[in-house]
């Protein structure tokens, strides 16, 4: 990007002004440039390793048998290939279950947050009522609020319902976000308002502009929220302790978490 | 103009009130009004049987509050030592994961790397899976014939096992220069139900192997926003300080830093909040063990509402953490004035 930044300017100045110091720090300092390209890419090297190869460890376990994982933690290569692990995980637990779980609460949250965010949005960007401020500074306190310090919280709203341990207590209370609200509403105070200013004129109602002009436009900005809702809403762990306790409603981390400190927690203390 | 304006703007009013109905709704009756239910727990001694709002719940007032501030005892005992344990947590996450983060956006923002995209992706996948997934993975490289004690080995060092050594990293490091038992006047004297030498303990072995796990997963984020800032230096300002014969530390300290100083800052900012909230990892590796050295007051909260049904001292410990959150803020809020005038 800087590179792209630096053209303009060079532009305007003359067409060999670009070449100019690049050739002369080159000159300057050759075998310098060459350590540091060394330098560079071993600090590089090291670092991808010591943030990939975990997951590649991980991978290489999940197909290790249990005395080849435990004498060669290490190894990238499982010795001998052994599907135990896989067939454990999907005879002897409930992880396909979990599984449809997340993919069901996932799909319906990034489906809700992506609707009722852009919608919030777009109103506290565009449309002019009385209380839009006051909404959107609570939405801002809101985005403060660490979501740890509500998991009692969120426990006695859900029990004081009737709600506790099911799919709405699951999806329900997270299927907005402040931080998405947030988002859309600065992408709509970036573009321009006179396409709707325009369908407006022309006697389309609120809704009908923000469905049939507004939305096809955010299509960059509805993406990101799609990502990020998902990528949430698929990771989310805490709120699944305090909304269910019945394994059939367990979505893949928490029953993951759960594995772990039961069974697979058992065997660590032993080791 | 008026009646035109009338005519496009006509029934934004009921519109705008509909289209953030849903979100107002919801957050209100899952984030507001929760937290009004909490405070009322808070002041309760609700042990989870039945409406916390019957007639039959004991009040209590401050009492839950005053069991871990003022009143010597186990619950402030057990708070202090989170409160500790999470303050050497922030101490060394904090500094390490800002500094591994602007390392590794300088190396990747250098003009004549190839294959960046690579490099970038790397770094940031840690970042984007599950905390929960994540966590398993080094409960794994941290075993005891983990990945870590093996590369330990190579090296002729016996690692040890990680998560059921509770020695403080300090103690560890005294232990070395000499200091084999603790002085007295550290033992006999303390601070809020532990003492100076339990204060002074250090984040345990376990607490290590939990630190290391979250900067690793978080460097990629905060790399992604120096690079950010990186890219839109511009390039005449370092040829400038080329040209002047500002060496490689100089052009960072002097000239790259103060230009990205608001991400610095923003970087520590979040640093400092979100590590405070540190949940997901403790839950799944340790449970707050070996002998509470990784209890945090998130964990603490939520052990002591759901494990010991102790809910209103449960909820009295997430609006201190809360507290604590909001001071962290203003307290960053209050250094950038500063710094700006």
């Amino acid at each position: 990007m800087s590179r792209t930044e630096a053209t303009p300017g060079a532009h305007r100045q003359g067409r060999d002004e670009p070449e100019a110091p690049r050739r002369r720090s080159k000159r300057r300092s050759r075998p310098r440039g060459l350590v540091n390209t060394f330098v560079g890419y071993s600090i590089l090297i090291f670092f991808a390793l010591v943030f990939l190869y975990p997951f590649v460890i991980q991978l290489a376990n999940s197909l290790k048998s249990e005395p080849d994982a435990a004498a060669n933690p290490l190894s990238p290569i499982p010795h001998p290939v052994s599907f135990a692990g896989f067939e454990r995980i999907f005879e002897g637990t409930n992880f396909p279950l979990w599984l449809v779980n997340s993919l069901l609460v996932t799909t319906v949250i990034t489906v809700g947050r992506v609707f009722f965010d852009s919608l919030a949005g777009y109103a506290l960007a565009r449309l002019r009522f009385r209380g839009r401020q006051a909404i959107f500074a609570g939405v801002i306190a809101v985005m403060a609020v660490p979501g740890v310090v509500l998991l009692i919280p969120k426990f006695l709203v859900l029990n004081q319902f009737g709600i506790y341990d099911s799919y709405t207590a699951l999806i329900l209370p997270i299927i907005v976000d402040a931080a998405g609200v947030f988002i859309m509403k600065q992408f709509f105070e970036s573009v321009p308002a006179s396409m709707e200013e325009a369908a407006r004129i022309d006697g389309a109602s609120v809704f009908r502009t923000y469905w049939s002009v507004v939305l096809p436009m955010a299509r960059p900005a509805l993406i990101t929220l799609t990502i990020l809702s998902f990528q949430g809403s698929w990771n989310e762990f805490p709120h699944t302790l305090v909304a269910v306790q019945d394994p059939d409603l367990f979505t893949l981390p928490r029953g993951l978490a759960d594995l772990v400190s039961g069974s697979l927690g058992a065997a660590r203390s032993t080791h | 103009m008026s009646r035109k304006r009338s005519a496009v703007r006509g029934g934004e009013a009921v519109a705008g009130w509909l289209f953030v109905a849903p979100v107002v709704v919801i957050l209100g009756l899952f984030l507001l009004l929760p937290i009004l239910m909490a405070l009322w727990v808070s002041l309760t001694g609700w042990n989870g049987q039945g409406s916390p709002f019957r007639s039959g719940v004991p009040f209590v007032g401050t009492d839950n509050y005053a069991s871990l501030l003022t009143e010597d005892g186990l619950p402030r005992q057990d708070f202090m030592t989170s409160i500790r344990n999470n303050l050497y947590y922030v101490l060394l996450v904090v500094p390490i994961q800002t500094a591994l983060a602007l390392g590794l956006a300088l190396v990747v923002n250098q003009r004549m790397l190839k294959s960046k995209g690579f490099f970038r992706t790397a770094f940031y996948f840690p970042s984007v899976t599950s905390s929960v997934a994540i966590s398993v993975v080094f409960l794994f490289i941290f075993a005891n014939s983990g990945a870590v004690n093996a590369l330990l080995g190579m090296v002729g060092i016996q690692g040890p096992v990680w998560f059921n050594d509770s020695r403080g990293l300090i103690h560890i490091l005294l232990d070395t220069v000499g200091v084999n038992s603790p002085p007295r006047a550290l033992v006999d004297h303390g601070m809020l139900s532990l003492t100076w030498w339990d204060w002074l303990a250090g984040p345990s072995v376990a607490m290590s192997a939990i630190i290391a796990l979250v900067v690793w997963t978080t460097s990629g984020t905060f790399m992604l926003m120096f690079l950010a800032a990186l890219q839109n230096v511009p390039q005449q300002v370092e040829e400038a300080s080329l040209i002047d014969g500002a060496n490689r530390w100089q052009r960072l300290r002097f000239v790259t830093i103060p230009m990205i100083k608001p991400t610095v800052f923003l970087v520590l900012t979040l640093g400092l909040i979100s590590t405070w909230h540190v949940f997901d990892q403790i839950y799944v590796m340790s449970q707050g063990n070996p002998a509470k050295t990784t209890l945090t007051p998130a964990f603490l909260s939520y052990r002591t509402a759901f494990k010991d049904f102790e809910y209103g001292r449960g909820a009295a410990i997430s609006f201190v953490l809360f507290l604590i959150i909001v001071v962290m803020t203003l307290l960053q809020r209050w250094i950038l004035r500063e710094r700006k005038s």
